[in-house]
């Protein structure tokens, strides 16, 4: 092996990765290494261009090139009531509590093209809380928020989400929020009604108000762990005692110096309780 | 590669892989000193019955891996649902959600290219029954980076297109029966 020398394409990635930090502010600088390497390799190729290092020159002069690279960069792959157990476990068991409280916001970190907010906001509704509930939808990809905003999904997608809502004990028909276009079906408006959208990073923001719940699902799988747990910090300071975290199913606060700060409250559905508040 | 690293084996699996592994694992010893990767084309349902399955079989631990789960000798792990396995050089696991490869995701040939990374010569990587072509591309990147590739032999497979389909990439590859891999496996770390 190649010993104490990092791999050349390694070394372009990072200088890559450092230009878009400098120009742009898009700090990928921490993001696991395995992933990265294999979507700019894909970039590089699509580009048709010969090395990491053209892809830098030309995101650095160019800036109409960055929402493509951005493209690869940050993985949009969603689903609404993607593991429909996790969304029967909030209704079972955390919604009881949330009931308690006259106003609740909900944080949606990452939140990519919309449709776990719309299954947060489909399930709040169901359950009586949405008029009291503001939804703050997140994420860094400027083209994700457009289209969470815009709340339209292929047709050929709902037979899912229908199926997923049903098996997260959906009280309602799934068709009661959408009307269908021709290829497409359009989220009843009323969904956003007390929904607030922005460009936030999870790397390079800090917290804007205290929540109720933070569900953060299959962001933190692309950072490295230093950076999870810069954000788990993040879900930390915005949860007071009680408040609760959800995370993706292969997820967990295990390897975090954050652990202490939570406890399992749905193991097998990877949602947390926040502990004490920290003393500092 | 740091010294420091462990030497690591690799398994992708599909059609008939319960069976097929059922050969293999279980023979594991518990001192067995490599970590085991195992990437089956399974399902998308939220939870996987492998790992318990191989659980209750095995002398080595076996878990569904999670994300940044550091690597460890004599350790099963399987590739969860819906997840691409990635491994990092700093010897952790990474799993991403990104798009289906051969229709798989898991893929077997996203996982092995990533290990093929991290541990470069020291890597051992099997091919066995499946029905489809997964695999294959990985498992060369794995010979070249100068890592040893395993394939059983179609003729025993219950699905012999993914052996058949890893040995036209790898002409290299040691082509073995179950127990013969087995054995393999068994004598690489000494
Ligand atoms: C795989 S999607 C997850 C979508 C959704 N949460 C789910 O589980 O279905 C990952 C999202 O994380 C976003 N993301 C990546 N880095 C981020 C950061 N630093 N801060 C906030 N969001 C980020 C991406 O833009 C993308 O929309």
């Amino acid at each position: 092996m190649t010993g104490t020398f990092e791999r050349i394409e390694d070394v372009e990635i990072r200088l890559l990765l450092e230009a878009l930090y400098h120009r742009y502010h898009y700090d990928f600088r921490n993001y696991a290494m395995s992933s990265i390497r294999r979507r700019l390799r894909q970039a590089r190729e699509d580009f048709g261009l010969a090395t990491i290092t053209a892809i830098q020159e030309k995101v650095l002069h160019d800036p109409d090139m960055l929402p493509q690279l951005l493209r690869y960069l940050t993985v949009q792959v969603s689903e609404m009531f993607r593991d429909p157990s996790y969304f029967r476990a909030i209704r079972e068991k955390v919604v009881p509590h949330l009931r308690t409280y006259p106003s609740l916001k909900v944080w949606i970190a990452g939140c990519s093209t919309g449709e776990e907010l719309y299954s947060f906001v489909i399930l709040f509704r169901e359950e009586g809380l949405e008029d009291r509930t503001i939804f703050y939808a997140t994420d860094i990809s400027p083209e994700a928020l457009t289209q969470a905003e815009a709340g339209i999904y292929d047709v050929d997608r709902m037979r899912l989400f229908t199926e997923n809502h049903r098996n997260a004990g959906g009280k309602t028909s799934l068709s009661d929020y959408y009307h269908s276009g021709y290829n497409q079906c359009i989220l009843d408006k009323s969904l956003r009604r007390n929904v607030v959208f922005s460009d936030h990073s999870l790397v390079t923001d800090q917290v804007f108000g205290e929540m109720h719940f933070v569900s953060c699902r299959n962001v933190m799988i692309y950072f490295d762990r230093a950076l999870q747990d810069r954000a788990i910090g993040l879900f930390r300071d915005a949860l007071p005692r009680n408040g609760f975290l959800g995370l993706g199913a292969k997820e967990t606060l295990r390897f975090s110096e954050h652990a202490d700060s939570f406890r399992e409250f749905v193991r097998e559905e990877k949602i947390y309780q926040r502990t004490e508040k920290c003393p500092t | 590669m740091s010294d420091l690293t462990p030497s690591a084996v690799i398994i992708g699996a599909s059609a008939g892989a319960l069976d097929a592994l059922t050969e293999i694992l279980p023979a594991l010893p518990a001192d067995y000193p490599l970590p085991v990767f195992v990437v089956v084309h399974v399902p998308p349902d939220k939870r996987s019955v492998l790992a318990d399955i191989f659980a209750a079989r095995c002398a080595l631990p076996v878990i569904e891996a999670e994300d940044k789960e550091p690597v460890q000798s004599g350790v099963i792990y399987f590739a969860p649902p819906n997840y691409h396995l990635l491994l990092e050089d700093t010897g952790s696991i990474a799993l991403t959600t990104e798009e289906e490869v051969l229709f798989s995701r898991p893929s077997i040939d996203v996982a092995f290219e990533s290990a093929a990374e991290a541990w470069g010569s020291n890597l051992i990587g099997v091919v066995l029954t499946g029905a489809n072509h997964d695999g294959s591309r990985g498992l060369a990147t794995i010979l070249r980076g100068g890592g040893t590739a395993l394939v059983q032999t179609p003729e025993g497979a219950y699905a012999r297109a993914m052996p058949e389909a890893a040995i036209a990439a790898c002409p290299q590859a040691k082509v073995l029966s179950l127990s013969g891999i087995t054995d393999y496996l068994l004598s690489a770390p000494r």
